[in-house]
């Protein structure tokens, strides 16, 4: 199993009413469509599962480990050894270019400088070239490219070195229609290539389509 | 790994913003350059007032104090309390033990510049510097009884050559209206500049004092009772007294002997001090000035590391994305942490060295100025260990400072608002 979650809940401190979270079972390499309008808690869950918070209560594993029992240097290690990430947008690191973006999570994880093959440069620039990132934009500074473009870049670092999940926030939302499907189309058949699960979060159900799982997230009370 | 990777954003990181680091690195630079200069210049003109005068064993006068003995027989400042007369001097002279002496003779100026009466022994014996011999720039030392010497600074400030007539004043005041305009003087020669109060001073012979003195009583010329130069060549010229005398000891271990004989002398009172030991006392007095300068120039730096402890806490608020992203790749919040640190000595760093830089340049450019127009040596050398111990202090400082930004951002990415690092919202 890729996640398997139990009665998650998280609330921001003490005494806030805690969110509480449908159960997840994820097969591994499967794709799910997390929908929820804005307010329902979905970025949260994704941090959750990204081991970047630690839920009240509940029962949650990831590549059959336990997160919320590790440590904190635990947990950075393993979303570093793990996990791909994608936001909305400012996704790149502006001081790097976007080859050094992509090559980021191999500098971080020996497991994923081991999974980039047959090298990590190598995997970068054939990731840049799947997405169809122009090479000319490769070594430049990331802050010339358009949205689109960074956004695939943003995707070539998920999935470098063959991570086992992928984590999407919204990461369509500023892309036009067209840029949209191509992006989804180009994230999931390279996530298919490498066995790697997706969680794909948004409030567009017109994208549910792309996905073989679906969930939806309750509105916030 | 983790080191090299954090040297590695590091460095592309300060890249990046170099635009707004580079005004306050070069803040910083500048306050680094005035601390390690003002360190600097302090160790010289020490360094250059302990060898205002060297290679004299001991300095004989009347009895006094040995800081006022210094000042107005090697400084020329203030004036003596009494004389020692001519016996002394030359019993003293017939001292087996005494290698060498050179009499001084104070009391007249020329245009505010002391005047010093004194004989070819001077120009043997004194040494300043590292045991260095004071050298004509031109012409030679004074011959006749009319001949002057110029110090460098007087030639320079009043545009004196070799064969110039120049007329003495009576008393040391910068202005006097007692002139000696009977008996004018010719220049002789010039001496090199030196860097201590010999540049500002000239040499005449003792006989020539003596001379110019001829029908003066109680510092006023008695109408009809002054000489003539002709009149004075055929005078015996010998002084009654003197000021004071140098004196030179080839056993060193005599020198304490001799200074206490000299001190319990019983034909008349005089003090005999050791002009090194009196030079430190009278740094200790100038020297709580330049401590003061340091301590300001200390306040200078610390001033712009809180500059640039504040650039880097503005620059924070830009960084929340960046942070952000490197946390979602699985950078740990020390990784965070450690960025801020390196960041900030780095440019602790590249401040120090462009500040050895920068003042190496300045002392190289203006050494030789500052010497032909102030009189002042300053010569390039290494850095000795308490100015490298100065400049060890500003990245050490530099790395307390960003503590501050670091522990924001390692606490920042320990608690609040993971999510935001996912949603996107700055």
């Amino acid at each position: 199993m890729a996640i398997s979650s139990e009665a998650l809940s998280y609330a921001w401190s003490e005494r806030s009413t805690p969110i509480k979270f449908p159960d997840i079972q994820l097969t591994s390499g499967a794709h799910l469509f997390l929908r929820g309008a804005s307010g329902s808690g979905k970025s949260t869950l994704l941090s959750l599962l990204a081991g970047l918070a630690v839920p009240r209560s509940g029962r949650l594993r990831i590549m059959e480990h336990d997160l919320p029992e590790m440590s904190g240097g635990q947990r950075d290690r393993f979303r570093a050894d793990h996990l791909g990430v994608i936001f909305q947008q400012f996704n790149l690191v502006p001081y790097l270019s976007a080859i050094d973006n992509v090559l980021l999570p191999c500098r971080l994880s020996a497991r994923r400088r081991q999974h980039a093959l047959p090298r990590p440069s190598a995997e970068a620039e054939a990731l840049l070239t799947a997405l169809d990132v122009p090479p000319n934009l490769w070594y430049q500074k990331v802050t010339a490219m358009s949205v689109g473009q960074q956004q695939r870049v943003a995707a070539a670092r998920a999935l470098i070195g063959s991570p086992a999940l992928i984590l999407a926030d919204e990461p369509t939302s500023a892309l036009d229609a067209d840029n949209r499907d191509r992006f989804i189309d180009l994230l999931l058949s390279q996530a298919r290539v490498r066995q790697t699960s997706v969680v794909f979060v948004s409030h567009d159900q017109a994208l549910a389509r792309h996905f073989g799982h679906h969930l939806t997230l309750g509105v916030l009370q | 790994m983790k080191f090299r990777l954090a040297i590695y954003l590091a460095l592309a990181s300060l890249w990046h913003r170099r635009g707004v680091l580079g005004l306050v690195t070069l803040t910083l630079t500048l306050s680094v350059t005035l601390l390690l200069g003002v360190q600097y210049l302090r160790t010289e003109i020490r360094q250059s007032f302990s060898n205002t005068i060297s290679g004299t064993d001991l300095i004989v006068g009347a009895r006094s104090g040995q800081l006022n003995l210094l000042l107005y027989t090697v400084f020329h400042l203030g004036d003596a309390t009494n004389n020692i007369r001519w016996s002394t001097y030359q019993s003293l002279k017939q001292d087996d033990r005494i290698d060498w002496l050179v009499p001084l003779s104070l009391g007249d100026s020329f245009r505010g510049y002391r005047v010093v009466g004194t004989d070819a022994g001077f120009l043997r014996h004194f040494r300043h510097g590292n045991a260095q011999a004071l050298k004509l720039e031109s012409g030679g030392w004074f011959d006749d009884v009319f001949d002057v010497v110029l110090g460098a600074e007087v030639a320079r400030v009043l545009s004196h050559e070799v064969g110039d007539d120049i007329v003495m004043s009576h008393g040391t005041g910068s202005v006097s209206f007692m002139n000696h305009k009977d008996t004018p003087f010719q220049v002789a020669g010039i001496l090199s500049p030196t860097g201590t109060p010999v540049d500002r001073a000239v040499y005449v012979s003792l006989e020539g004092l003596e001379a110019i003195h001829i029908g003066w009583e109680s510092g006023v010329a008695m109408p009809g009772r002054t000489a003539t130069p002709e009149q004075a060549r055929s005078r015996d010229l010998t002084p009654g007294n003197i000021t004071a005398a140098l004196v030179g000891i080839e056993r060193k271990v005599l020198t304490f002997q001799i200074q206490r004989q000299i001190n319990e002398s019983q034909t008349e009172p005089l003090s005999a001090i050791l002009p090194g030991v009196a030079l430190s006392e009278l740094w200790r007095v100038l020297g709580q000035f330049e401590k003061a300068l340091l301590g300001i120039t200390g306040f200078v730096v610390i001033t712009s590391l809180i500059g640039l402890t504040a650039v880097l806490l503005t620059l924070q608020a830009q960084r929340r994305q960046e942070i952000a992203i490197l946390r979602a790749t699985g950078a740990s919040p020390g990784l965070i942490a450690s960025l801020y640190l390196l960041e900030c000595v780095m440019l602790a760093i590249v401040a120090c060295v462009i500040a050895i830089g920068l003042g190496a340049a300045a002392i190289a450019l203006a050494g030789p100025w500052l010497l032909a127009q102030q009189g002042i040596q300053i010569g390039l050398r290494g850095l000795n260990s308490s100015e490298w111990m100065i400049l060890a202090c500003v990245p050490v400082a530099g790395l307390l400072v960003a503590l501050i930004p670091a522990w924001r951002a390692w606490r920042g990415s320990h608690h609040q608002g993971l999510s935001r690092g996912l949603s996107g919202n700055p």
